[in-house]
C-alpha cells in the first residue's frame, strides 16, 4: 500500500500490514460498528446485533498502555525462542477509537522500568523469530518519542 | 420452595505432585465424602463428575469413570467441563437434579493429574486458536496475572510487599491444612528473592499446578432432616454465568478484549459473585469468610473488589488492615488458597466448597474462622467460565 514494506514475512499472515507504519488488521460489523481483532467474519458477538457483514479495518496504530510486564522464563512452543533465550517486555494497550485492549510484545531495547500505565505507544513490526525462510515479523508496541 | 440443598459430607485427596492416576484421587475423595456424610455408595442416586482434559478419554467422561471405579450401581450420571469452573458446574447440575425432585442425594467429584511446567497448547500453525496465538507471541498464564498486578501498582499504589503479604498470610494457613500441598510458612525475604517470573510477580507469588481430588455429598433438605443432619451447611447460591458483551477486561487466553464501541464494557469477574449473592439473597456484609482464586497472590486483591469486600482500589488498605487474615473481619483463603494447594483444575472449585463446609461446621481446626456462618467461593477459568458458590448455616 503506502510506505515500503520492511523485509520479512508475517509471523501470522493477514493479521497486520507489512508497512513502515503498520496497522493491525481487524474487522468491523457493518450493522453495529463493533470492531474485532483477531478478525471476526461470520457473526457479530454483540447480543443486540445479528450482523453477518464485516469490513476489514486497519486498527488505530497508537494507544495507551493499560498494563505491562515481562517474560523472564522461556515460554513453551509454539513460541520460537532464540538460544539463549532473551527475556522480553509485554504490554496491553488500549485503543481509544476501537475501545479495546490489545496485547503484544514491546519493541526491543525498551526497558520495563520506562513504562507506565497510560503511556502513549505506537505499533511497530519486529522479528518474532528467524528461521531458514528468514525473519518472521510481528506487531510490537513502542513508546512514542514524546511519551515520557 | 427453598432453593437450598444440604452439604452432607465433604472429602479430599491431599494435593501434591503424586503422579498417579486421577481416578485414584477421585475415588479417595468420594469415599471420604461418603464416610463424612454417613451415606453409603449404594444410596447415591446421581453422580456428577468434573472433567479433566489432561488424562485421556476417562477424563472426558469423569462422572462415569468415577462411578465405575466405585462400582456401577445404576445411578444417573453427568460430566461437566467448564475449565476452572468445572467443579461448580458439576455441583450446579447435581443441585438442579435435587431441586427438581429427580433425586435426593448426589455425589459431586473432581480430580486431576497435571503435567510439569507450562500448560501448552497443541503444536502446528493454528492462528484460529487464541491459545495458540498467545503462546506463539510468548504470552503465558503468568503474563495475565502480572498485567493485573502491575496495573494495581500504577493505579492503586499496590506494592511488592502487598503481594508478598498475601502469600505469607495464606501460607500461614496452609501450614494447618492436611490437604494442602505446601505446608510451610514463608518469610518476606524468601518470597521477594524468589526468581522473577513476570514482573512484578516472583515464583512464590504464582501458584503451581497440582494433583488432587475433592468430593461432596449433597442432598435435599428433607433427606438431610431424615438423617439427623438438619443443621448441615446449605448451598444457598451457585453462579456459573458467562461474561456480558462487551467484556472489557484482559482475559486469558485472549490477546484482545471485546470492542466496547456498540455496547458498554462489563467486568466479568464482578458479575460472577453478584449472581451468587442475588440467588442467595445475601450480600458481602453477610460473609464470615471467602475462598477466592489466588492464581497469583496479587489476584487475591482483585477478588476482594470483585466479591464486594471493598471498593475498587481499596483492596490494599483492606489487606493492610488485617481484615482478611483469620481473626480479622472477613478472612480470605483460610484454607491457604491456591498458594498452598496449587491448582488441580476440576477439583479446585470443589475444594473451595469443602473448606467452607468444614469452616461452617466448626471443624477447621487451627484454620478455624470463629463463628463462621456464611462463606463464598469465587473462581475463574478460560473461555468465559467462572463460578461462585455461597454456603450458609
Ligand atoms: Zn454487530
Amino acid at each position: 500500500m503506502s510506505a515500503p514494506a520492511p523485509a520479512g514475512l508475517a509471523a501470522i499472515e493477514g493479521w497486520y500490514t507489512l508497512e513502515e507504519k503498520p496497522h493491525l488488521l481487524g474487522t468491523r460489523c457493518s450493522a453495529c460498528g463493533t470492531c474485532y481483532f483477531p478478525k471476526q467474519t461470520m457473526f457479530c458477538r454483540n447480543p443486540q446485533c445479528e450482523g453477518t457483514q464485516f469490513e476489514e479495518v486497519r486498527l488505530s496504530r497508537t494507544g495507551r498502555i493499560w498494563s505491562y510486564t515481562d517474560a523472564c522464563y522461556e515460554p513453551p512452543a509454539p513460541y520460537v525462542a532464540a538460544k539463549p533465550f532473551i527475556p522480553f517486555v509485554i504490554a496491553a494497550v488500549e485503543l481509544a477509537a476501537e475501545k479495546m485492549i490489545v496485547l503484544g510484545q514491546v519493541a526491543r531495547g525498551v526497558e520495563l522500568a520506562q513504562l507506565r500505565v497510560g503511556m502513549a505507544v505506537e505499533l511497530v513490526l519486529e522479528p518474532l523469530y528467524t528461521d531458514e525462510r528468514g525473519e518472521h515479523l510481528v506487531w510490537k508496541w513502542r513508546p512514542l518519542k514524546d511519551a515520557a | 420452595m427453598s432453593r437450598e440443598v444440604a452439604i452432607l459430607g465433604v472429602g479430599m485427596h491431599p494435593w501434591g505432585k503424586w503422579g498417579r492416576n486421577f481416578v485414584e484421587y477421585g475415588v479417595h475423595a468420594a469415599r471420604a465424602a461418603l464416610r463424612d456424610a454417613g451415606v453409603t455408595w449404594q444410596e447415591v442416586q446421581y453422580v456428577s463428575g468434573a472433567a479433566t482434559m489432561r488424562c485421556g478419554y476417562p477424563g472426558y467422561v469423569a462422572g462415569a469413570t468415577f462411578a465405575q471405579a466405585l462400582g456401577w450401581q445404576g445411578a444417573q450420571i453427568n460430566t461437566s467441563y467448564a475449565a476452572c469452573a468445572s467443579g461448580s458446574q458439576a455441583l450446579a447440575a447435581a443441585r438442579e437434579r435435587i431441586l427438581s425432585g429427580a433425586c435426593e442425594v448426589a455425589l459431586v467429584v473432581g480430580a486431576d493429574t497435571t503435567p510439569k511446567g507450562f500448560l501448552a497448547p497443541q503444536p502446528g500453525y493454528r492462528p484460529e486458536d487464541p491459545d495458540w496465538v498467545r503462546f506463539h507471541l510468548g504470552i503465558t498464564n503468568p503474563t495475565y496475572f502480572a498485567l493485573y498486578a502491575r496495573r494495581r501498582m500504577d493505579l492503586y499504589g499496590a506494592t511488592l510487599e502487598d503481594f508478598t503479604a498475601v502469600k505469607i498470610k495464606n501460607a500461614a494457613q496452609g501450614v494447618h491444612n492436611p490437604n494442602a500441598r505446601y505446608r510451610r510458612a514463608f518469610t518476606r525475604e524468601e518470597v521477594n528473592k524468589s526468581a522473577m517470573v513476570a514482573d512484578p510477580l516472583r515464583l512464590l507469588h504464582v501458584c503451581a499446578t497440582s494433583d488432587g481430588g475433592a468430593a461432596l455429598i449433597i442432598s435435599s433438605l428433607e433427606f438431610a432432616r431424615r438423617r439427623g443432619a438438619a443443621g448441615a451447611p446449605r448451598i444457598a447460591g451457585i453462579s456459573t454465568v458467562t461474561p456480558r458483551f462487551a467484556s472489557a477486561e484482559v482475559e486469558m487466553p485472549d490477546i484482545a478484549t471485546d470492542s466496547a464501541v456498540a455496547a458498554a464494557g462489563h467486568s466479568f469477574r464482578a458479575s460472577i459473585a453478584a449472581r451468587a449473592y442475588e440467588e442467595a439473597g445475601l450480600g458481602p456484609e453477610d460473609l464470615s469468610l471467602a475462598e477466592v482464586y489466588d492464581l497469583a497472590s496479587s489476584m487475591e486483591l482483585d477478588w476482594y473488589e470483585y466479591i464486594g469486600l471493598c471498593k475498587t482500589g481499596d483492596a490494599e488498605a483492606l489487606l493492610r488492615s488485617g481484615a482478611t487474615t483469620v481473626g480479622g473481619r472477613i478472612p480470605v483463603n483460610a484454607s491457604g488458597g491456591l498458594a498452598c494447594f496449587g491448582e488441580a483444575v476440576p477439583a479446585q472449585a470443589l475444594a473451595q466448597v469443602c473448606e467452607l463446609a468444614w469452616q461452617l461446621r466448626g471443624q477447621a481446626g487451627a484454620r478455624q474462622v470463629a463463628g463462621a456462618k456464611v462463606g463464598i467461593t469465587a473462581n475463574q477459568g478460560l473461555f468465559g467460565h467462572g463460578s461462585s458458590v455461597i454456603v450458609k448455616r
